[in-house]
């Protein structure tokens, strides 16, 4: 540690000489790092909610002609009706730009650069190369991923799970062509980003905390960023090789995914693979990609709610406990996904028991979230509301998991809209709140300006009714029976009862759509007109907020501050002020909690 | 146009969002906003965290009234009444958590809204506490695994007899076909590098040197004898498919190279079932709303819809390209006798390939 720490103070002498490329481009620091992985992931963001947007609009009036259609998909909406084609192309971006690259790279990549080394009291990650190394990794698979969206036959069509062999021909589908190659490129640089970010994460926390940070005195979001970090490297590999190996069959003619295949009036060569293989290697990342992007949520709220609600966040150890426990269940979770895969029924058996056993640390960290709020003296600042916000979707998603971890019961609600409804809920809305939570709170740390609390208010409010709009009738057309992934249900006059929903639930959709735009005004005009921040606006007890609000490399002028009690130090008997950050002493004869 | 329509809508709503913060912040007289939360955020915010409860209660309520009716069609195998009752338990859990820990969530959010002045309370731990919301949700998930498991076990055990009727379901992009074992109660082997075998008349591959193969009979339209147990054996010529048959519960992926199954016994005919109550009032609801279209398209000068009439569906379920959403196949379950006559009617492969 100390020749690190030595080697940045070094580097912090000569900070007058960064240039601009090396301040704003290629910087080593991890706050530059973190807000590039910000507005990349906010950017991707827009794209990933405007496609959904668009697909909305047809399931609503299937096969309406829209003017925005003609401008926006071109060739690919003849008549500004949409192509079924590029419907399944929607639905496929989509489904991979919100999970990989904005709750993913945007959510973790965003937090865990700026809070690690802030929150642990560390001048900078362990390397600042290898973290800018994994940013611009990131951005040209970003570049990547939007440049699959202009190529001649469409991007990727497969659904975001890119199952073959529908992927894996070009004769099954026009997507499945150069768009799914640039399609897995980008993803295999995305998968190198994410590792070089998680190595970094996890030795910087385990070998750069200050003095006095014990494990045991980790705010909790740190807890969250590092568990995430370790399930990314355990599990982000094997989807490397589900995609080389993909990769293999589709261009060099080998069959791990492939076998006894008629296609386009011709047999191919292909024998002895199989699709159920690519399955298990998918969702051995795929499941435990929902933690990744759900446990920093999680580690977010838990340090909002406890700060808003200037109360210390109750069953610290639990809290801790939980995201172990649900790190360690969720890598051996995967198969159910697959229950009706054609996998041997007994597999089944177990996955639904490992699966159903997450649902117990689930319910402990809800209800300690609960009891948190429990006579607590709640500021509600907008950071603080999409922090309830999650806890309430958390809540209403997750309890659907009950039934779709029932493998007896996936059987008839397997991939209909009820899963639609399950995940977006669960995992999609409440990591999204996360994501807002966070900006909300760490904008003075990251920008030295306040976002407007009203437009905050505003923003939430619109969103949290129409998220509910959105998502509780779609478990209703999923119960119905209706597939997701379905271009339209018109083909089937048993569902025509079902368009009534359809048009209510992208009502809601383009309403919350409209409701990021205050966001986004909020976000880009605070950056430069926002009201000039104190140091310590939230009051709150974590290091980053011992940081001056100018940023320079290095985090603090002169020592770092050493640190004496855990995170949570809120209204403690004894003290004046409801709060008592990391850095000040014991009192003479305070005991420190032992947690 | 409508690229410039677009935008010039976007900076309006720019620009009015700008306007409304200007009022916003002109309207507090002098006193610069801080952006924390003052007492009077936190009472707005912490009564519509409370107003929000309702809404949720609410939203709720009007799905179950005005949808209702949609949810879990009856069930027309003999597993679909195990299915449902472990359903309708699951979901019974599910509302009564969901009913209890929004109102505490939402209920805190308000009540403890916070003051100038006020002190949270110091409490970080209760060991008594937390071991009991452990406990609970560990016997109830409990319950449920076990339950569970004893009712998968026992829809996904198919087990291979005389009485049973052998179906393969063959799926390709964007088409189902059926295969009865015929006589033999046998499927004969089969293989897609048979499919251009006989100029094409081999619908689903069938091996010609294999015996059993040629009293097989492939058809497009599934028909099954009502109280028999039927087996199906799932294939797949080019890509995933799933073989999703809502009405009878039962779902199963249709893998390239790879024979799947899945077995139930129908116990009611589409006759009964377009009979059944609920049924009847489901088609005259889907009626009125094809009349309604129709009148919308004849005055557009298009064709009319067909009024709609009940019918068992078998519907691709896996992702598999363009025409996905339109991969279905009728199924009719009928009475022993009338299968018989309909079987007897069908073309064996060896009449095929004549």
């Amino acid at each position: 540690m100390s020749t690190a720490e030595a080697h940045i103070e070094e580097d912090h002498g000569h900070h007058h000489k960064e240039t601009f490329v090396t301040k704003y481009v290629f910087s080593q620091d991890h706050k530059m790092i973190s807000k590039q992985y910000l507005i990349t992931g906010l950017f991707m963001g827009i794209i990933g909610i405007a496609m959904s947007l668009l697909f909305r609009l047809q399931l609503a009036w299937p096969e309406q002609p829209f003017g925005v259609f003609e401008v926006l998909l071109g060739k690919w909406a003849p008549d500004g009706v949409m192509d079924p084609n590029v419907y399944l192309a929607l639905v496929t971006i989509h489904g991979t730009i919100m999970v990989f690259f904005v709750l993913t790279a945007g959510l973790s990549g965003t937090f865990s650069n700026l809070l690690i080394p802030l929150q642990i009291g560390a001048r900078d990650m362990a390397s600042g190369l290898l973290n800018m190394i994994s940013f611009w990794m990131f951005f040209v698979s970003s570049v990547i991923m939007v440049m699959s969206l202009f190529v001649e036959a469409g991007p990727a069509a497969a659904g975001w799970t890119i199952y073959p062999p529908l992927s894996a021909l070009p004769q099954a589908q026009p997507g499945s062509g150069t768009g799914m190659t640039l399609w897995l490129v980008s993803m295999a640089i995305f998968i190198a980003s994410s590792l070089l970010g998680s190595l970094n994460y996890i030795v910087t926390v385990i070998n750069l905390r200050t003095k006095g940070m014990s494990m045991t005195r980790l705010p909790l979001t740190i807890w969250a960023f590092f568990v995430t970090a370790i399930i990314g490297v355990v599990s982000f590999p094997v989807l490397l090789s589900a995609a080389l190996l993909l990769i293999m069959d589709r261009s060099f003619g080998t069959s791990f995914f492939l076998s006894d295949i008629f296609i386009q009036g011709e047999v191919l060569h292909y024998q002895g693979g199989s699709p159920v293989l690519y399955e298990h290697l998918f969702w051995f990342l795929g499941h435990p990609e929902v933690y990744i992007v759900l446990l920093p949520a999680l580690g977010i709220t838990s340090e909002i709610i406890a700060t808003h609600a200037r109360k210390p966040i109750f069953g610290y150890r639990a809290m801790v406990a939980s995201i172990l426990a649900i790190a360690f269940l969720s890598t051996i979770v995967w198969g159910h996904h697959m229950f009706i895969s054609g996998m041997n029924p007994f597999l089944g058996s177990v996955f639904t028991f490992t699966t159903l056993l997450i649902a117990i640390p689930s319910a402990v960290k809800a209800f300690n979230y609960i009891t948190t709020l429990w006579k607590g003296n709640l500021q509600l600042n907008p950071a603080m509301l999409f922090s309830i916000g999650l806890v309430s979707t958390f809540i209403t998603g997750g309890l659907t998991g009950i039934i779709l971890g029932d493998s007896t019961l996936d059987i008839n609600v397997h991939d209909t809209y009820f899963v639609v409804a399950h995940f977006h809920l669960v995992m999609g809305i409440s990591a999204l709140y996360g994501l807002f939570a966070g900006v909300y709170h760490w904008f003075p740390k990251m920008f030295g300006r306040m976002m407007n609390k009203n437009l905050g208010y505003i923003h939430f409010w619109v969103t949290a009714v129409c998220a509910y709009g959105v998502f509780f009738p779609m478990h209703f057309i999923g119960m119905a029976g209706l597939p997701r992934r379905y271009y339209t249900n018109t083909a089937f006059p048993y569902f025509d009862d079902l368009a009534d929903i359809n048009v209510l639930i992208t009502v809601f959709a383009l309403v919350a759509g409209a409701a990021q735009i205050v966001f986004l005004y909020n976000f880009i005009h605070s950056m430069f007109y926002g009201k000039e921040t104190v140091q310590n606006p939230w009051r709150s007890n974590t290091l980053e907020w011992t940081a001056p609000i100018e940023h320079f490399h290095g985090n603090w002028e002169g020592e770092i501050p050493h640190v004496h009690r855990w995170a949570y130090d809120y209204s403690k008997p004894g003290y004046k002020e409801d709060f008592a950050p990391q850095h000040i002493p014991l009192q003479k004869g305070e005991e420190e909690l032992q947690h | 146009m409508n690229v410039v329509l677009i935008f010039s809508v976007l900076i309006l709503i720019a620009i009015a969002i700008w306007q409304v913060t200007k009022i916003f912040e002109l309207s507090q007289v002098k006193k610069v906003s801080t952006q924390v939360a003052d007492d009077n955020d936190n009472d707005w915010n912490g009564k519509l965290m409370f107003a929000f409860l309702i809404f949720i209660y609410g939203i709720t309520i009007f799905s179950f009234w005005s949808y209702g009716d949609v949810l879990l069609p009856k069930a027309a195998s003999e597993h679909g009444y195990d299915y449902d009752n472990l359903m309708w338990i699951s979901f019974a859990i599910i509302f009564f958590v969901q009913t209890v820990t929004q109102a505490l969530l939402h209920y805190f959010s308000y009540k403890y809204r916070g003051e100038k002045g006020k002190k949270a309370l110091f409490f970080s731990d209760n060991e008594k506490l937390e071991m009991i919301w452990t406990i609970i949700p560990v016997f109830v998930l409990a319950g449920l695994i076990l339950y569970g498991l004893y009712t998968w076990t026992d829809i996904m055990t198919v087990e291979e007899n005389d009485e049973a009727l052998v179906v393969e379901l063959y799926a390709q992009q964007f088409n189902w076909k059926a295969r009865y074992s015929g006589d033999d109660g046998v499927l004969g082997d089969a293989n897609v590098r048979f499919l251009e075998d006989f100029e094409g008349k081999n619908l689903v591959g069938i091996d010609a040197t294999d015996p059993n193969g040629f009293d097989d009979i492939v058809v497009q339209e599934l028909h099954l004898p009502v109280g028999r147990e039927i087996i199906f054996k799932m294939r797949s010529q080019d890509v995933l498919h799933s073989a999703y048959m809502p009405f009878f519960r039962a779902q199963m992926n249709c893998v390239p190279g790879m024979i799947t199954e899945f077995a139930f016994t129908p116990n009611i005919t589409t006759e009964e079932m377009r009979q059944d109550p609920d049924i009847v009032s489901k088609v005259k609801k889907i009626n009125k709303i094809r009349v309604k279209k129709s009148k919308e398209l004849v005055a557009s000068g298009d064709v009319a819809l067909d009024p709609y009439e009940f019918d068992f569906l078998l519907l691709c379920n896996k992702i598999c390209g363009a025409s996905h959403y339109n991969m279905q196949m009728k199924i009719i379950v009928e009475s022993p006798e009338d299968y018989k006559k309909w079987i007897s009617d069908q073309q064996t492969f060896a009449e095929v390939i004549q």
